[in-house]
């Protein structure tokens, strides 16, 4: 039983320092100091800033609930609503076209390479450029803002839709081909009952993502509760941006619960 | 005597299930054809749509590439700066709320609901309005876009954080307990080695979408090369919108890659 006596000093520690690691953790606060300072982030500015800041809620409390500007919080959030669900419908209808055409295991590398090309243009630009873009294009108001949507849309969809393609299962669809059934019969019965359900779930996740998002595109003109909370911003009215930030938050959320609900009679 | 006749045909849902698609398929053309007839287009711009955007390409090429030393590189870094501080920041107070949103370390209703609620907040306002929000309380400039992007991203990194928590074994933590471990040890010890692999997950995941996010902060004032964009687009320069919006185009490219290879070596 020696082994028992000497054990402490021969066995390793049951949780080891980690040497590298502590020298990353040490890096990244030195990088986080070298950013601030080239950013011109000093602690005075910072305490300067929650001075102001305590002045800017106080102005902004209590929210107002004037009939004129709840009005306009009516019609704005309105049109945002009417912005989130054609924006949603559009972009959901041709991602499923895209999303098939763009699944690796489903067509030839020719086709399906410029269609995840085309994916990847959507997503990688932010929808408020987009929607800057659409607005020199058709005009300030709604239809800039749902276009712009549109096309972010079907960059998230379209590309987790291919995802769910390539993952499915192939025995369904070799039996489906087995049987002599076109293309277009395959895909019906082989592909789509495999992930209906997860396309749903993007679409309704999407439905959320549109509402939030098109509170930010009316910023740059493309219409919706965005503009309005813009003017009441730049009219320094901040006891109204508090209601209609109030608002945006309370649609959200009851949109939250109600794609919840959307997936689950869908699961 | 006949045995009272079986329903033999095979139905994949029952009534229920059925009734509430049908209910989900009836609201969502009611609300489509709402929308559509409500929405405001103005036709006259639309029909100058097709003339515009041959207008706004043909002014956009070819770009002013001499703009970007004088004005878009500074610019570019301090973009990737205000973004990745963000994140820094946004991790130092999501932790926090993660914590008290899982139900498995906060065992209060209330706290937990109270979590939840500050996490839904985080993500339904945008992270524009954030910012604008921010400069009325910072001022112009990239403090204001790092608060933005760190207290939009508390919202997804808290309630991704919080589920992978809540995901954690209870094995290690009870044997932990048992050896009466504090808090912190069993913390450190006990959940952190299960959730470390999804944190650095979503926390690369967040900094790829706060790289895009943070290049349109500068439309409300908030730093970085959005307000190189907001200068091109008030001064009517579309040659350097152009260059600009390459550059983003790149970037978001590069950090894809970027982002994708260090997630393949690392998780």
């Amino acid at each position: 039983m020696t082994a028992a006596t000497s054990s402490a000093r021969g066995r390793s520690a049951a949780f080891p320092a980690n040497w590298s690691r502590r020298l990353g953790y040490v890096l990244v606060a030195l990088y986080a100091v070298y950013a601030a300072s080239t950013l011109d982030i000093t602690l005075d500015r910072f305490i300067r800033g929650l001075d102001q800041g305590a002045q800017f809620l106080a102005r902004m409390w209590p929210p107002s609930f004037d009939p004129v500007q709840l009005s306009l919080l009516r019609q704005g959030m309105i049109e945002s609503i009417q912005i989130a669900v054609l924006a949603t419908f559009v972009g959901v209808l041709l991602s499923l076209p895209l999303g098939l055409v763009a699944a690796r295991n489903l067509m030839p590398a020719s086709i399906s390479w410029p269609a995840r090309g085309l994916i990847a243009l959507c997503r990688s630009f932010h929808p408020v450029i987009v929607s800057i873009l659409f607005v020199k294009a058709v005009g300030f108001g709604a239809l800039a803002g749902i276009l712009a949507l549109i096309v972010a849309s079907m960059g998230f969809v379209s590309k987790l839709f291919a995802e769910a393609i390539e993952e499915m299962n192939l025995k369904q669809v070799e039996a489906v081909r087995a049987t002599g059934a076109s293309f277009f019969g395959v895909l019906v019965m082989g592909v789509l009952p495999q992930v209906m359900a997860r396309f749903v779930g993007f679409g309704a996740y999407q439905l959320d993502s549109n509402l939030r998002n098109s509170t930010m595109v009316g910023i740059v003109g493309g219409g919706g509760i965005g503009a309005t909370l813009f003017t009441a911003y730049q009219r320094f009215d901040y006891d109204f941006v508090l209601t209609i930030l109030l608002a945006i938050i309370a649609v959200i959320m009851v949109s939250e619960l109600a794609s919840a609900q959307l997936r689950k009679i869908f699961q | 005597m006949t045995a009272p006749a079986i329903r033999r045909e095979w139905h994949r849902f029952t009534p229920a299930e059925r009734l509430a698609r049908f209910a989900v398929y009836l609201f969502t053309v009611a609300a489509v054809v709402w929308a559509a007839r409500y929405v405001e287009i103005i036709p006259e711009f639309l029909a100058d749509a097709p003339a515009q955007t041959v207008d706004l390409f043909t002014r956009m090429w070819p770009f002013d590439w001499a703009h970007y030393w004088t004005g878009v590189h500074g610019a570019l870094i301090e973009t990737f700066h205000i973004a990745t501080l963000g994140t820094l920041l946004a991790i130092a107070l999501a932790v926090p709320v993660a914590l008290m949103a899982a139900r498995n370390i906060t065992r209060s209703k209330v706290l937990n609901l109270f979590a939840t609620f500050l996490l839904v907040a985080s993500r339904s306002v945008n992270s524009l309005i954030w910012a604008l929000l921010f400069v009325a309380i910072f001022g112009p400039g990239a403090l204001a876009g790092v608060m933005a992007i760190g207290f939009r991203s508390i919202g997804f990194v808290g309630k991704l954080l919080a589920e992978a928590i809540e995901e954690a074994q209870p094995g290690p933590i009870e044997a932990l307990t048992a050896t009466g471990a504090p808090f912190g040890s069993v913390l450190n010890k006990g959940y952190w080695p299960q959730v470390e692999p999804s944190f650095w997950s979503i926390v690369l995941f967040r900094w790829d979408i706060n790289i895009r996010e943070s290049a349109v902060l500068g439309l409300v004032g908030a730093g970085g090369i959005g307000v190189a964009l907001d200068a091109a687009l008030a001064n009517l320069y579309w040659d350097q919108v152009g260059l600009i919006l390459a550059v983003i185009f790149a970037v978001v490219v590069v950090t894809e890659i970027v982002t994708s290879g260090i997630r393949s070596r690392i998780i």
